[in-house]
């Protein structure tokens, strides 16, 4: 039972306040914020800080929500439904972290998205963000195109990723965004 | 007209449409799951409203938190106001709230609808 502990030592040593892993739905999502709420709350952060961090895990469980629909035909395979969600705080910041099987032929087109919003500044983004509010219509999966660059707004700094090979049809798509504990 | 009221929760806004005491308002948080089939009947209510409204309406958005799929529903909620005669929207947002207060400065910028920006 080694690894409970090993667990517990890479929590403490990630400084991670907040670990989910599991199948995500809308109810998961609601309880995963009203607990992280509630330690943010508690813990007397800063409102603006609060917000952004609230409003980055919103963004980051809704889309693992709407893409874990995409998975599921292979039931009973590692490469189901689960992902894994977590909070990391230290002294100068906060970190949402995301981790969720995505297709590989999406992967290409998500690398591309995510480097073009790397490379904007603050008034690029937010160009971005009124341009596609206008066009875009709802997706059958109920999201707006949006969330990706609202996170980036919100952050304030570059999204970091990465892709890990799970096997031959699926990616690991592993996200990183972090929210500044100093203010501006 | 009749009244739509909607009591919100955890993860929907209060709705209230009351074209007899002229009360129109959204208020809370807004992130829920199906934003387009939660913002319909809003959309619908204001559709009809149009064709007949008070000599003048103030509309009071009042959020605490929105995500991104409302927030291209408030855009639709917006874009239906802009066919109600003698319309004004009242943007309420936190005074520490520079993120609601800049949403809500975009916004203004995409419809052409007059904005009152107030501090609660």
């Amino acid at each position: 039972m080694n690894f409970i502990y090993d667990l517990h030592r890479t929590m403490m040593s990630q400084k991670l306040i907040l670990v989910y892993d599991g199948d995500f739905t809308q109810e998961t999502t609601k309880s995963i914020l009203a607990m992280a709420e509630r330690n943010l709350d508690s813990s007397g952060e800063d409102s603006g800080i609060k917000r952004k961090v609230f409003n980055v895990m919103v963004e980051a469980l809704q889309n693992i929500v709407k893409h874990s629909s995409e998975q599921g035909t292979q039931a009973g395979s590692l490469v189901s439904r689960s992902a894994i969600f977590m909070i990391s705080k230290d002294d100068k910041r906060y970190c949402v972290l995301t981790g969720n099987p995505i297709l590989k032929g999406k992967a290409v087109l998500l690398t591309s998205n995510l480097n073009e919003l790397n490379s904007k500044d603050k008034d690029g983004l937010k160009e971005m963000y009124k341009e596609i509010i206008k066009n875009t219509q709802i997706s059958e999966k109920g999201g707006a195109g949006l969330g990706f660059v609202d996170m980036a707004r919100k952050s304030g700094e570059k999204l970091e990723f990465t892709f890990s090979d799970m096997d031959a049809e699926y990616d690991f798509f592993c996200l990183k965004v972090n929210i500044s504990r100093e203010k501006e | 007209m009749e009244i739509l009221n909607l009591k919100g929760t955890e993860d929907t806004p209060t709705i209230l449409l009351d074209k007899k005491n002229g009360i129109f308002e959204i208020s809370g948080r807004s992130l829920p799951e199906d934003s387009a089939e939660f913002y319909t009947p809003v959309i619908e209510w204001i559709n009809a409203y149009a064709s007949d409204p008070n000599s003048s309406t103030e509309f009071a958005i009042k959020l605490e938190y929105f995500n991104t799929a409302s927030s291209k529903l408030i855009l639709d909620v917006l874009s239906a106001l802009e066919e109600v005669k003698g319309i004004k929207v009242f943007w309420y947002f936190h005074d520490d709230d520079e993120d609601m207060e800049e949403a809500g400065q975009e916004f203004s910028e995409l419809v052409e609808i007059p904005f009152e920006f107030k501090t609660y």
